[in-house]
């Protein structure tokens, strides 16, 4: 990088030293400019880009201290260099303090200031070179809204922006937090229905009639309370796209209608006699097994035929676990615009921790408890204890289908052994079996007294 | 391009073959026109008795008019050099003006100050250096270029006695 483009700001009450220094720096190759005081500092610093602020501790008025306070406010980025007339450990401290990038004894080793220059413009190459780098990747790694460098998103990225040009119907499957309604977002944007509405409609919040006439709104007197004529969801989501969350959950009549409204591209209003036609595309979600629930008898096959014209399957977190350091880059630098708070990152403990974790909530808990965190601790990066994870034998079983009774039993006996500090006596008090029992458990589950599972069988 | 003067504005006699050769490599340099300039009195007033240096800035101002008509003016002098910002100077031009000046105090080969061949070498470079900058010319990062940057006597010796191809052009293009 040419030194042409580092811009250097000058700022002393003595003439001389603005003049040598300016002078010795512009032979030097960098533009140059002074000032000869705090205040006509300031304002150049307002008007102009700088990369280096050389500025003297003391000056009458607006000390050296204060521009250095004033400039690292309003520049960050900015390398201050204080210069001073005697070294005081104090005066460079509490400058080290305010963010000043060191200090230069009057006068200067020319050798000094010539490597400190030289040391600042490679600095701030680097982090140039590296803003540039994570920005590019960035949006490798970026479908909208989305981040993730595993293969199997990648993959769900590319058919979702192919997708997004047709006008087919996607059927988004995944666990809840997974981000459906984020990726639905990303198909609309991406899609040539941009412009247009995106309407998101929760099935599973509302009760079949009242879901009914959200999607198909209502004639006036259509209902008791019906008092005037209602648009539904699917008439502001024309030229759009409307987004059915939840459509596992939709009852049996409801399913009829939609499978009309699907075929047919028009409804009618609930107590209306006139067809309303529109032009929506859909995108449905749903977390359940839509398949079983159809050979279940539970979902229209037809209505299940169209609705899954592109399934897209988002995986879980933790089956995407290297996504974990992506997403909290990207969750961070969100935090810390809505909470006005830097969040430069996780400690490595912290790190570990999220990626250990088992993320049942995936994404929208990896975020909570981002954002616990963010709120919680004290400086930029946060800590381990401020994520509030709980600990792996405080984890309480969980029930769900992937574990068996057994299993469950056995994450559940663990637990109350955590909970009871190994007291096995109280332990089979609250499990309500005898203590013989509860040994004979550990020891096929081979569990130790704190919970935690042994890897020999042979130990007690 | 104008001529070049250039004049021994020391304290003690100038070392034989000091002025000889520095002329000629300043000739080579710019391919300029080199003359003696013979100063009749010595900067004294640019003497700082707290720094016991010279004032470079000083010495600068008192060379311009000696120098010749449409030209620059190099001064050689064994006194140390300061500017007010920086402990010590080899030496010190106006960028685009018409005075320089480089000093042999720190030159030296601080293991055999009698040595003259490293000195020579030495003050060849920081003259042509100096010049070089009442040409317009700044520090140059192309390895082994006399414009390039020496804050140290390292550098010094690490650089070569002439402009690299793009100094030259920006010299010649002005």
């Amino acid at each position: 990088m040419s030194n042409e483009r580092t811009r250097i700001l000058v700022v002393d009450d003595e003439e001389i030293v603005r003049e040598s220094l300016g002078g010795w720096l512009e032979k030097d190759g960098y533009f140059v400019a002074t000032a000869p005081d705090g205040k006509a500092a300031l304002e150049r610093l307002e008007a102009e880009p700088w990369s280096i602020l050389i500025v003297d501790l003391k000056m009458p008025g607006i000390d050296g201290m204060q521009v250095l306070e004033q400039a690292k406010k309003r520049t960050p980025d900015l390398a201050v260099v204080m210069m001073t007339a005697y070294a005081t450990v104090d005066t460079a401290v509490s400058a080290m303090k305010l963010g000043a990038y060191d200090y230069l004894v009057k006068p200067f080793d020319p050798e000094e200031l010539s490597l400190m220059m030289q040391k600042i413009v490679a600095q701030q190459a680097l982090l140039r070179e590296n803003a540039v780098l994570r920005q590019a990747l960035k949006q490798e790694y970026r479908f909208r809204d989305l981040v993730s460098k595993s293969p199997a998103m990648q993959a769900i990225f590319e058919l979702a922006r192919t997708a997004a040009r047709s006008n087919s119907t996607i059927l988004i499957l995944g666990e809840s937090g997974s981000g459906k309604e984020v990726l639905a977002r990303a198909v609309h944007q991406e899609s040539p229905r941009a412009q247009g509405p995106f309407v998101a409609v929760s099935c599973a919040a509302l009760t079949e009639s009242l879901l009914e006439s959200e999607l198909f709104g209502h004639e006036k007197g259509a209902f008791t309370g019906a008092f005037a004529r209602r648009k539904g969801k699917f008439e502001a989501a024309d030229r759009g796209t409307l987004f059915l969350d939840e459509v596992g959950d939709v009852g049996p009549k409801l399913q009829l209608d939609l499978l009309r409204v699907l075929e047919e591209r028009r409804f009618h209003r609930l107590g209306g006699n006139t067809p309303v036609e529109v032009d929506v595309r859909i995108v449905a979600a749903t977390n359940r097994d839509l398949k079983k629930a159809v050979q279940e008898g539970r979902f229209r096959d037809d209505l299940f035929y169209r609705l899954n014209v592109i399934p897209i399957a988002i995986p879980p977190l933790r089956e995407r676990r290297e996504d974990i350091p992506l997403l909290v880059d990207s969750i961070l630098e969100r935090l810390s615009a809505e909470m006005k708070k830097p969040l430069e990152g996780v400690s490595t403990e912290a790190m570990n921790a999220l990626l250990g974790h088992d993320w049942p909530g995936n994404v929208r808990e990896l975020r909570n408890v981002l954002e616990r965190g963010g709120v919680v601790c004290a400086g930029t990066i946060i800590q381990l204890v401020d994520l509030g994870l709980p600990v792996r034998a405080d984890v309480a079983p969980r029930a769900g289908p992937l574990g068996s009774l057994e299993e469950v039993e056995r994450r559940h006996v663990a637990a109350v052994l955590s909970h009871t500090g190994g007291n096995v006596s109280q332990s089979a008090r609250i499990l309500g079996i005898d203590r013989v029992t509860l040994y004979n458990k550990m020891k096929k589950w081979g569990l130790r007294r704190d919970g935690e599972e042994i890897l020999t069988k042979s130990e007690g | 391009m104008g001529p070049i003067g250039i004049g021994w504005i020391g304290e003690a006699a100038p070392e034989p073959s000091l002025f000889g050769h520095v002329v000629r490599h300043v000739r080579k340099a710019f391919g300029a026109e080199v003359v003696e300039v013979k100063a009749s009195g010595r900067p004294g007033h640019a003497f700082d008795p707290r720094r016991r240096q010279h004032a470079s800035g000083e010495i600068l101002r008192w060379l311009l008019p000696l120098a010749p008509q449409g030209g620059k003016v190099l001064g050689i002098t064994d006194r140390d050099l300061f500017i007010p910002i920086l402990t010590y100077v080899f030496g010190e031009a106006q960028l685009g003006g018409a005075a320089a000046v480089v000093s042999t105090a720190r030159l030296r080969d601080e293991l055999e100050p009698t040595a003259s061949r490293v000195l020579r070498e030495r003050l060849a470079k920081e003259a042509v250096h100096e010049l070089g900058h009442c040409f317009g010319l700044r520090h140059c990062r192309t390895s082994g270029c006399v414009m390039g940057r020496s804050s140290s006597v390292r550098d010094v010796d690490e650089k070569g006695q002439g402009l690299c191809p793009d100094c030259r052009a920006r010299l010649y293009g002005r």
